[in-house]
């Protein structure tokens, strides 16, 4: 069901783990959907992020796409690290089952509540940024009989 | 191929090469049609006539209560819907519990949207039908009660002997959906007062495709396919030959077999539960601790994911279920370990592992360290788990 590349970043997550006095960082998902990402971002005073840390409670497509979205963020100044869609995660893994598609708005939206947090604690303004919603949840589809 | 080591026995079961070989002869030998007049067509009839004999015989119910389906779901299906049109000028109510499978559930909603009240019992932490809740459940206009005999996820074997006799004191009829205990479990429809029965062959080593419902004689039901006369007229569609002498096989098979199947499973099971409850930390049974299927292992472990932890066993050539909404393709985890209190998060880090007989202890022991490794390495990434121990720290 997953692509050959989601697979590899399951299996050996990349930047796993925590950043301590991190300049941002941000939780996004919820236990009751089963996923939650938490991102780390160490940025540096040129405003670009010199290390990125996260970790995951979800499925495979849910580890992958944190894992993908930390190595697109990496070395990235902050601008460009805002124009990392969801789209850019999708493709890099060579693409997502549909149902899964959630999971890299997830990670998307991890990326900018981590900003959201270091623009937060730097009194800065970020382009586009807006406040990052903490829920990610699919509309339910009414089913039919 | 890597090792296998299947243990998703309550999804489906591997057809024993002595089903398939009884099986092999009704394709290619003695394919007539059993309808057919000619002496040909009368040895596929008569391989029909044997199985539903050994099926009826297994259920300690006549071989004319035997209705051939194409499996468990149509048989519920039928149960269901050809019950409540029957009976619908006698009243409009159905009993059934939350921890039903869909087959179930989702033809309840069906009647629902059909004029019928269905009441949803609850079930308590170990996923046993509250006695008490369903006499009060019971109304003047109550047509049937529909509660399975063990559940599917869970593997929770409920008091069906009580429910029957509660069912019979009212004179309302009961159903119970045997998909996971026929063939597992000892069945006597007089003796727990069943009055139909749903069942499944690949659920037992039979082939896929094939089930029965048993109806006690004298329910009225309604044709549930229309066209030929099969199936004394209820169910027509020329007779699946191959697949009923398959089930027949898997059934004499799986009574035969029975008491030493259970101790040789109950075993596996107790052992698998024991090494993970004691090496595991966070961890919780799902079901109930001993009334439960002998095949059926249903651990929570908290902090991690279901889908996760099965990729990474199927890695090592495990091959599990779990009550994760990423393995169900809605948001939302099993309703069965919703109904019996979990919360979300620990819904979605279930596993289900059901054994067969076949299964060795040497493969519990791998099992076991392989799914230690696993959820230690899950928790490492996970933020529910941080937060829990920076809790703790505190």
């Amino acid at each position: 069901m997953y692509t050959d590349k989601v697979m590899d970043h399951f299996e050996h997550p990349r930047n796993v783990g925590e950043i301590e006095n991190a300049s941002g960082m941000g939780t996004v998902g919820n236990a009751k959907c089963g996923d939650i990402m938490r991102m780390y971002l160490d940025i540096d005073e040129n405003q670009i992020i010199q290390d990125v840390k996260f970790k995951t409670f979800g499925c495979g497509a849910a580890v992958a796409t944190s894992s993908m979205a930390t190595e697109l963020v990496k070395g990235k100044t902050v601008k460009e690290a805002m124009e990392i869609t969801n789209q850019a995660v999708c493709e890099a893994l060579d693409g997502l089952p549909p149902v899964k598609i959630h999971c890299s708005l997830l990670a998307e939206e991890a990326i900018h509540a981590a900003l959201w947090d270091y623009a937060n604690k730097n009194g800065i303004m970020i382009d586009g940024l807006k406040k990052p919603k903490s829920d990610i949840g699919e509309e339910e589809v009414e089913e039919e009989y | 191929m890597k090792q296998l080591i299947y243990l998703d026995n309550a999804a489906t079961t591997m057809t024993r090469p002595e089903v398939v070989e009884a099986m092999l002869p009704y394709f290619t030998e003695f394919y007539g049609n059993p309808s057919s007049v000619y002496e040909f067509s009368g040895i596929s009839k008569k391989a029909i006539t044997g199985a539903r004999e050994t099926i009826a015989n297994a259920l300690g119910a006549k071989s004319n209560e035997i209705y051939f389906t194409a499996g468990g779901s149509e048989a519920d299906n039928w149960a269901l819907i050809a019950t409540a049109e029957a009976y619908e000028s006698k009243g409009k109510h159905i009993i059934t519990s939350k921890i039903e499978h869909h087959a179930v559930l989702h033809t309840c909603e069906y009647l629902e949207k059909r004029g019928f009240e269905v009441t949803y019992l609850d079930v308590d932490e170990n996923g046993v039908i509250k006695l008490e809740e369903l006499k009060k459940a019971i109304r003047p206009d109550t047509i049937l009660i529909s509660i399975m005999f063990a559940n599917n996820e869970i593997g929770t074997i409920e008091p069906i002997k009580e429910i029957g006799q509660i069912a019979k004191e009212h004179g309302i009829f009961f159903h119970t959906d045997a998909v996971q205990a026929f063939g597992h479990v000892p069945i006597n429809v007089d003796e727990y007062n069943i009055d139909m029965l749903s069942t499944s062959a690949h659920k037992v080593n039979g082939p896929k495709g094939i089930g029965c419902l048993y109806i006690r004689t004298g329910i009225k039901s309604r044709s549930f396919v229309h066209g030929g006369g099969q199936e004394r007229k209820r169910r027509a569609g020329t007779e699946n030959v191959p697949g009923i002498v398959g089930f027949g096989k898997a059934v004499e098979l799986a009574v035969a077999e029975m008491d030493e199947r259970i101790q040789k499973e109950t075993e596996l099971r107790e052992y698998l539960m024991n090494r993970v409850m004691d090496e595991i930390p966070y961890t919780r049974i799902n079901g109930h601790r001993k009334n439960r299927l002998s095949n059926n292992v249903n651990f929570a472990f908290q902090f991690i994911e279901g889908e996760s932890l099965l990729i990474m066993l199927d890695m090592k050539g495990i091959c599990g279920s779990s009550g994760s909404a990423c393995t169900s393709g809605s948001l939302d985890p099993s309703h069965v370990l919703l109904a019996i209190g979990l919360p979300h998060e620990i819904a979605h880090g279930s596993l289900r592992l059901s054994l067969d007989h076949i299964n060795t202890k040497e493969e519990m022991d791998f099992v076991v360290d392989s799914t230690k490794e696993i959820v230690a390495k899950l928790r490492s990434m996970s933020p529910l788990y941080e937060d829990y121990l920076k809790h703790q720290a505190k």
